[in-house]
């Protein structure tokens, strides 16, 4: 099989998080492989592995659009056990939203799959930075590829990819055909950490860094200028402060209730 | 006069809170029609005239929910064009986003999600980074899809009602052949509780619940809240995926939000920090939801949750 991840590089959600106070982007300082990048790439590596992992020819190829940084990503997906690794870099996709992105994206699977067909495109179900979950269902849209999204279950048989996708009322079992774009919720598996010889043979795999120009994409069409959507203020919310903080006395329960007949919240 | 179209999927027997929510604001944008799939009933069809819905448009086909997103795009794409909107309100769910996005990429329209108001010239007011910013975005293209996330408005009919005119938006047949296939579906036994987003008060459990959700739930009945729970909570199993709040479960915005046994690390405080008012219970004095809790009380759980039950039980009769 061959599998492209896509993964992003973006700023750690376990600590505080910043929006540049020139142009609204996202400040990349402090970024990580999005939590959320690494079920799909477990995903990948278990379909891969039960058809006999990268010695019969099975690849992981992990996708990532950003600046220099996000060959981190990259680098921390080839660890994990990715076979290979493109990186999409070009000044001028900063500032891309998820339209853009996934035009960019669209081109790079497609030049991805040139030499050989791809089977799968696996995402997580959203990044952990832009949250919006748009662009596995566009990048579906413009491959003219079924799209398999919040697969909480996943396997491949007979050319087809059957997932589980949960809603709050019930759960549906998902068919479509291979290639497929599928995003996986962090409800599939248990992504696996890093180990030692997965350190060292990362040294040796390839990662290929492609412009816009080697993937055919007018650079008019991507970052700030192609977007669709511009954000134009960004204010900081106010810190929530503590407010009144008590230890129970054995009365705490009704305490609680008085404050919220105090807030008119009962 | 600008249009505006309202997607409604499957609306049922009748029109849920963030329906009318959506009606609501696409009035204060311009001329509204509305955009239905499946089954059209007389009540639904009157609260549509009600809040002051032009048109209705449904799709030819009969068979979209059988496929996953892509048809019920490309149904919105028509209803898009045969109306002239340039604003399209979806719902935030996940269906409702991928179709947002489909939609985006169909008419080369910019797509904005988790919109919590829209100004009349189109700009969409969202929380991102997990509520730490708020800011303001607008489409650069001629038509604007948003997702707008439920509790936004307060729904109210129009000041006179429409008697909206009932289309038919041709679905070609190639909109399902690249899509993925529903083939079986198994409903979830319903709670009876109020939908976690779209519910004005929420009691969660986390770690500290140690299995046993009964005080949380026992204390969400008497508010008639929705029960939610941290992702140690879920991933513990004590409790359905669905209940998690926080990064990668639900985001929530009550108008009172109480926590019960969380700690308030990030990855929850991310999903509830936008609620109006918060209150924690904790044994641990050193929890980081303190920091954040409008009234804290540092003490058992199990003592608190049932004393509050109770007392409220008795104040209301």
């Amino acid at each position: 099989m061959k599998i492209i991840v896509l993964v992003k590089h973006v700023p750690d959600a376990q600590l505080d998080r910043h929006l540049s106070a020139e142009d609204n982007t996202t400040d990349r300082a402090d970024s990580i492989l999005s939590e959320l990048d690494e079920y799909a790439l477990e995903a990948a590596l278990q379909l891969t592995e039960a058809r006999g992992g990268a010695k019969a020819g099975n690849q992981v190829i992990a996708l990532s659009m950003g600046p220099a940084g996000a060959v981190n990503a990259i680098k921390k997906s080839l660890q994990i056990g990715a076979t290979e690794g493109v990186h999409l870099r070009d000044d001028a996709l900063a500032g891309s939203d998820a339209a853009a992105t996934s035009l960019a994206l669209a081109a790079a699977v497609r030049h991805l799959g040139a030499d050989s067909p791809v089977d799968l495109v696996l995402t997580g179900m959203a990044s952990t930075d832009g949250e919006t979950s748009l662009v596995p269902a566009q990048l579906a849209e413009r491959l003219g590829l079924p799209q398999v999204t919040f697969a909480s279950e996943l396997e491949v048989d007979g050319g087809r990819v059957i997932a589980r996708r949960d809603s709050d009322t019930h759960y549906d079992t998902i068919e479509a055909p291979l290639p497929a774009v599928v995003s996986v919720t962090d409800q599939i598996n248990e992504p696996r950490f890093p180990n030692f010889k997965g350190i060292i043979a990362a040294k040796r795999k390839t990662i290929t860094t492609l412009s816009l120009a080697e993937i055919g994409v007018d650079p008019a069409q991507v970052g700030k200028a192609g977007s669709w959507t511009a954000v134009q203020t960004a204010a900081a919310r106010p810190p929530r402060t503590a407010g009144t903080i008590i230890t129970d006395e054995g009365d705490a329960g009704i305490k609680l209730v008085e404050f919220l007949a105090a807030q008119k919240l009962l | 006069m600008a249009k505006v179209l309202v997607f409604i999927d499957n609306p049922g027997q009748a029109l849920k809170k963030s329906s009318l929510e959506l009606l609501t604001i696409a009035r204060t944008l311009g001329e509204t029609a509305v955009a239905v799939n499946g089954t059209l009933n007389d009540d639904v069809a009157g609260a549509f005239g009600s809040h002051g819905a032009a048109a209705i448009f449904r799709p030819s086909s009969d068979d979209l929910d059988a496929y996953l997103v892509g048809p019920k795009a490309a149904f919105l794409a028509g209803a898009v064009a045969a109306s002239g909107a340039t604003t399209v309100l979806l719902e935030n769910s996940f269906d409702g986003k991928e179709i947002a996005a489909r939609l985006g990429i169909k008419l080369g329209a910019g797509v904005i999600t988790d919109v919590v108001a829209v100004d009349p010239d189109g700009t969409a007011h969202k929380s991102v980074l997990a509520g730490s910013y708020t800011t303001t975005a607008k489409a650069t293209t001629a038509v604007c899809v948003l997702t707008v996330k439920p509790n936004s408005v307060t729904p109210e009919p129009a000041g006179a009602a429409a008697s909206p005119e009932v289309l038919t938006v041709d679905v070609p047949e190639s909109a399902s052949a690249g899509a993925a296939r529903i083939t079986g579906r198994t409903d979830k036994p319903a709670s009876g509780r109020p939908d976690l987003t779209e519910a004005r008060i929420v009691v969660a459990g986390g770690r500290g619940v140690d299995g046993d959700f009964g005080p949380v739930e026992e204390l969400a009945d008497a508010l008639g809240a929705a029960v939610g729970a941290s992702r140690a909570a879920t991933d513990a199993g004590w409790i359905g995926h669905d209940a998690q709040v926080g990064q990668t479960g639900k985001t929530v915005s009550p108008q009172l939000y109480i926590s019960a046994g969380i700690s308030g690390a990030i990855q929850q405080k991310a999903g509830m920090q936008t609620a109006k008012v918060i209150v924690a219970v904790n044994k641990d004095a050193e929890s980081p939801v303190f920091e954040i809790a409008d009234f804290g009380i540092i003490g058992d759980l199990f003592q608190v949750l049932p004393q509050a039950t109770e007392e409220i039980k008795k104040r209301k009769g």
